[in-house]
């Protein structure tokens, strides 16, 4: 069934098709509604193609090999169950995020920077989940890339986004070259670029080592794990919400398929400490993202930085599955594996909804600071009520999706004691401590999320004037949002789903889910844990609708309608309210001085003066200066050295190149 | 292989190198133009005379793009352009006579230890012609490096190129398209830098190169 793969190619191609229309027609009214219903129809037809192909014949993995790209490899292309299931999230994501663009892309300012790219950023990323050579991938990867990086730099006339860009470009191409290395290495001497030799191939041990650290760097960069986080936060919310939202929701996925492709597919047999550096990475970048996430004002920022701690969350469920895999413990690593996958699914659900959330939030007032924000419930009920939804399933609270696919995280971790070394079995239990944490806090920032802005009073002038944005925008939201429901009620048959994919990387699945009794999701044994979305929903919706009868019907019908945080005031200002930076002090005050460096100051003003006493609050990132900072100076060094080089004559510069080919063929001749 | 074909061989490449020791030391530029165009004729010589021993008769057609555009074509364009720009009475004192050859000496040795070193299995011809063409390129560069007059820096251009001919020659089974190509890029930098020459020549006055550096306010 090659077919399959050459009618899959055909949705690129149609993707790049109509980026050169949107390149040609950028200015056009019309070419707003064209590109992103064209992206839309694409999407949808990839989707239902990926479906059928899963439907009538799911064992098989079709390939094809074009004569492209290099002459003795050929550019490949296969599509197994991993690329299925990927190319289901990116097709998913791409084909929502087309409808929510259909209504929002009408407010862009400058649609002709970014009408050519959003087409080319989705094939780029379906092309990097079909590749199946090294070669065809990091051209993919690469293009993914560079296409997302011209979406950020759409608006490049504002000064932060420009450095957004520049420091976007500097970290994607650092993991370029380290994903470049990582094939190298897999390639071995002989050169074999495509993916089924380098299967074959079982590298050394020093060799898989290195493979796995330049994976962490190039797929990490990209997916954003502490410290190669930096670029995230920055260059996500640059770019139009719907494209923040494929970056956040759907690219740092495809960058989890590039780690999960190599380390789990290529590379073989895992050595048991691999599975420790992960695990570390991934709590250390679930609770530092979060933290930050919680500090932060701004919404998309936000939203940014929660993307890191649920990244961390997927990459130390898949050194989980890493490390049972070493151990031979297939039926614990597909548990673990289908809990990083089922959360890849389910966070391009919710975090795409929160950012088409906090698109509308921004076409609707022009604000992105929670500070100015507030009562947006009143003004964007429809919004508000979806943006809940998403909060409720990020924040991982039963019955939506977020909280099942963290639950199978922590079953997996309840496993941890069956594994054989010691370093492990301390290892896992401190990083799900970590991960707990990390939940914990995700729910604090979530509540502050919406209570800031959609919960209160207005804190601004914009606000008041606001009102609900358009239909195709709502449509797109409230699809999601009933995917997390979807998701959340009936966790069974997306584990059922992903077990060809555990099946082929790890040889078990997780137990059939679907057999069970009113669609209870049992992960290992009845007698250890099962969890039932379905009941939990019903119980909620029940005693709710009872609590709110009961409320209704016997409360006293003297209702006296107060302002929201009024403190008792006669005449409460806004800015009497909660604010964001008030909301997170107590956690700041705990965490702050660990992982921020934040140091508070009062600065009281001089006796008899009446000026106001002021808190100033001081918080660095630490990864920034411990990582980046040094790295910068010695850059800026090196350059200010060599600066007197771009003014040499010509006649100095031809010494020097011939001076440099001597010096070559020297060592050359000396040469033992 | 006989033994006269392989002296005949490399008596011509022998040539070829001793005439790019020739070249620097000239410090006439008609002179130098001369030197040049006996250095192509020597190359047509020696690629005509693998023509015949490896009975490739393409390699004529290279023989006599050689001899027409490097040895009269290039060499009478050159004198028209001196002779236009009134310099043919310039003496070239870059770096002085006797470090030039002692540099060259250096460069021809090094570039026999190294092939000889480095193709071990190869025909001895070929393994001879390699590393007169290694010299040769190395010779060129030198001259270029050691002239400040871009006429000059042309001709140690040129002659480089002569000796990425002289390689591909020697080595059997080069296309002849290559060469042509070659050779026609060559051509074309010609035409290129003798239209830069005249742009050159009209803004500053010379030729000399170190009057492009004053211009950007370096000292040299």
């Amino acid at each position: 069934m090659n077919s399959t793969v050459a009618l899959l190619l055909c949705g690129p191609a149609a993707l790049l098709t109509t980026a050169i229309l949107g390149a040609a027609a950028g200015r056009h009214t019309a070419a707003t509604r064209l590109v992103y219903g064209a992206a839309f129809v694409i999407s949808a037809a990839v989707l239902a193609i990926v479906a059928g192909h899963l439907a009538s014949n799911p064992g098989e993995a079709p390939a094809i090999a074009l004569p492209l790209g290099l002459p003795w490899t050929g550019a490949r292309f296969r599509l197994d169950s991993l690329s299925a299931f990927f190319l289901v999230v990116v097709n998913l994501g791409g084909a929502v995020t087309s409808l929510y663009a259909l209504g929002y892309g009408r407010h862009e300012s400058a649609p002709h920077r970014v009408l050519p790219f959003y087409p080319a950023f989705l094939a780029g990323m379906n092309l990097v989940v079909l590749a199946d050579d090294a070669f065809s991938f990091l051209l993919s990867w690469e293009f993914m890339s560079l296409a997302s990086w011209a979406l950020v730099m759409a608006h490049h006339r504002d000064e932060a986004n420009r450095r957004a860009g520049t420091i976007y470009l500097v970290m994607a191409s650092f993991g370029t070259m380290a994903l470049l290395l990582a094939f190298g290495l897999l390639a071995g001497p002989a050169g074999t670029y495509a993916f089924d030799a380098m299967r074959a191939a079982h590298p050394g041990p020093l060799a898989a080592g290195a493979v796995l650290g330049l994976m962490l760097l190039g797929a990490g960069s990209k997916a954003g794990l502490v410290p190669l986080h930096a670029w995230l936060p920055l260059a996500h919310p640059a770019a139009p919400s719907h494209v923040s939202a494929l970056m956040s929701g759907i690219m740092t996925k495809v960058a989890i398929y590039g780690f999960i492709r190599v380390v789990f597919d290529l590379l073989g047999e895992p050595a048991w400490w691999s599975g420790i550096a992960v695990l570390l990475i991934g709590g250390a970048t679930a609770v530092l993202g979060i933290l930050h996430a919680l500090m932060e004002n701004d919404l998309k920022r936000l939203l940014a930085y929660s993307t890191i701690e649920n990244i961390g969350v997927i990459f130390a469920s898949l050194g989980l599955a890493l490390a049972f895999k070493a151990n031979a413990m297939p039926s614990a690593a597909a548990l673990a594996l289908t809990a990083a996958l089922f959360h890849v699914l389910n966070h391009s659900f919710f975090k795409s909804l929160l950012f088409f959330g906090a698109g509308a939030v921004l076409t609707s007032t022009g604000e992105r600071d929670m500070e100015k924000l507030g009562g947006l419930i009143h003004r964007l009920p429809v919004t508000s009520f979806v943006f809940l939804i998403g909060c409720i399933s990020i924040s991982a609270l039963p019955p939506f999706n977020g909280f099942a696919s963290e639950w199978l995280v922590f079953q997996a971790i309840l496993r941890s004691p069956e594994l054989p070394q010691w370093g492990l079995k301390v290892i896992v239990p401190a990083v799900g401590g970590l991960l707990a944490l990390s939940a914990a806090l995700a729910a604090a920032c979530f509540v502050k999320a919406f209570g800031i802005t959609f919960l209160g009073r207005a804190r601004s002038a914009a606000v008041e004037r606001a009102h609900e944005v358009d239909r195709w925008s709502l449509a797109a939201m409230a699809v999601l949002a009933a995917f997390c429901l979807l998701a959340g009620i009936l966790p069974g048959l997306v584990i059922d789903g992903l077990s060809s994919v555990t099946l082929s990387l790890i040889g078990d699945r997780m137990p059939v889910q679907v057999a069970e009794l009113w669609l209870s999701i049992v992960p290992i044994a009845e007698s250890r844990s099962s969890y039932n979305g379905l009941l939990v929903f019903g119980f909620i919706a029940i005693s709710a609708s009872l609590a709110a009868f009961f409320i209704h019907r016997f409360a006293s019908h003297a209702l006296r309608r107060g302002i929201a945080w009024g403190c008792g005031f006669a005449d409460a200002v806004p800015a009497a309210q909660y604010t964001a930076v008030s909301f997170a002090q107590p956690i700041r005050r705990v965490f702050g001085s660990f992982a921020f460096r934040a140091r508070e100051t009062v600065e009281m003003p001089a006796p008899g003066s009446l000026d106001p006493a002021r808190l100033r609050v001081d918080m660095h990132d630490v990864a920034w200066e411990i990582f980046y900072q040094p790295i910068a100076g010695a850059i800026d060094f090196a350059t200010e050295r060599l600066n007197h080089l771009q003014f040499l004559t010509i006649r100095r510069y031809l010494t020097l190149v011939f001076l440099y080919l001597v010096i070559l063929l020297l060592v050359l001749a000396l040469w033992p | 292989m006989s033994g006269i074909t392989f002296d005949i061989a490399h008596l011509l490449a022998g040539s070829l190198v001793l005439i790019s020791f020739m070249m620097l030391y000239q410090d006439r530029l008609f002179a130098l133009i001369n030197v040049f165009a006996l250095h192509a004729v020597v190359l047509a010589l020696s690629v005509a005379w693998q023509a015949y021993i490896q009975d490739a008769h393409h390699l004529y057609i290279t023989a006599a793009i050689a001899l027409v555009f490097k040895a009269i074509v290039i060499p009478v364009g050159l004198h028209r352009i001196i002779q236009r720009l009134g310099i043919h009475r310039d003496i070239e004192t870059a770096v002085g006579i006797g470090p030039t050859m002692l540099a060259g000496i250096g460069l021809v040795t090094l570039s026999m230890v190294l092939m000889l070193r480095v193709t071990p299995e190869a025909d001895p011809l070929a393994r001879e012609d390699l590393a007169f063409a290694l010299s040769i390129i190395l010779l060129g560069l030198l001259v270029m490096v050691t002239r400040r007059n871009a006429v000059s820096q042309v001709v140690g251009f040129m002659s480089l190129e002569n000796g990425l001919v002289l390689a591909a020659t020697g080595a059997k089974g080069m296309p002849l398209v290559v060469e042509i190509s070659v050779a026609f890029s060559i051509l074309i930098a010609f035409i290129v830098i003798g239209v830069f020459l005249f742009r050159i020549r009209e803004r500053f006055d010379t030729v000399d190169v170190g009057a492009l550096d004053d211009y950007r306010g370096e000292r040299r």
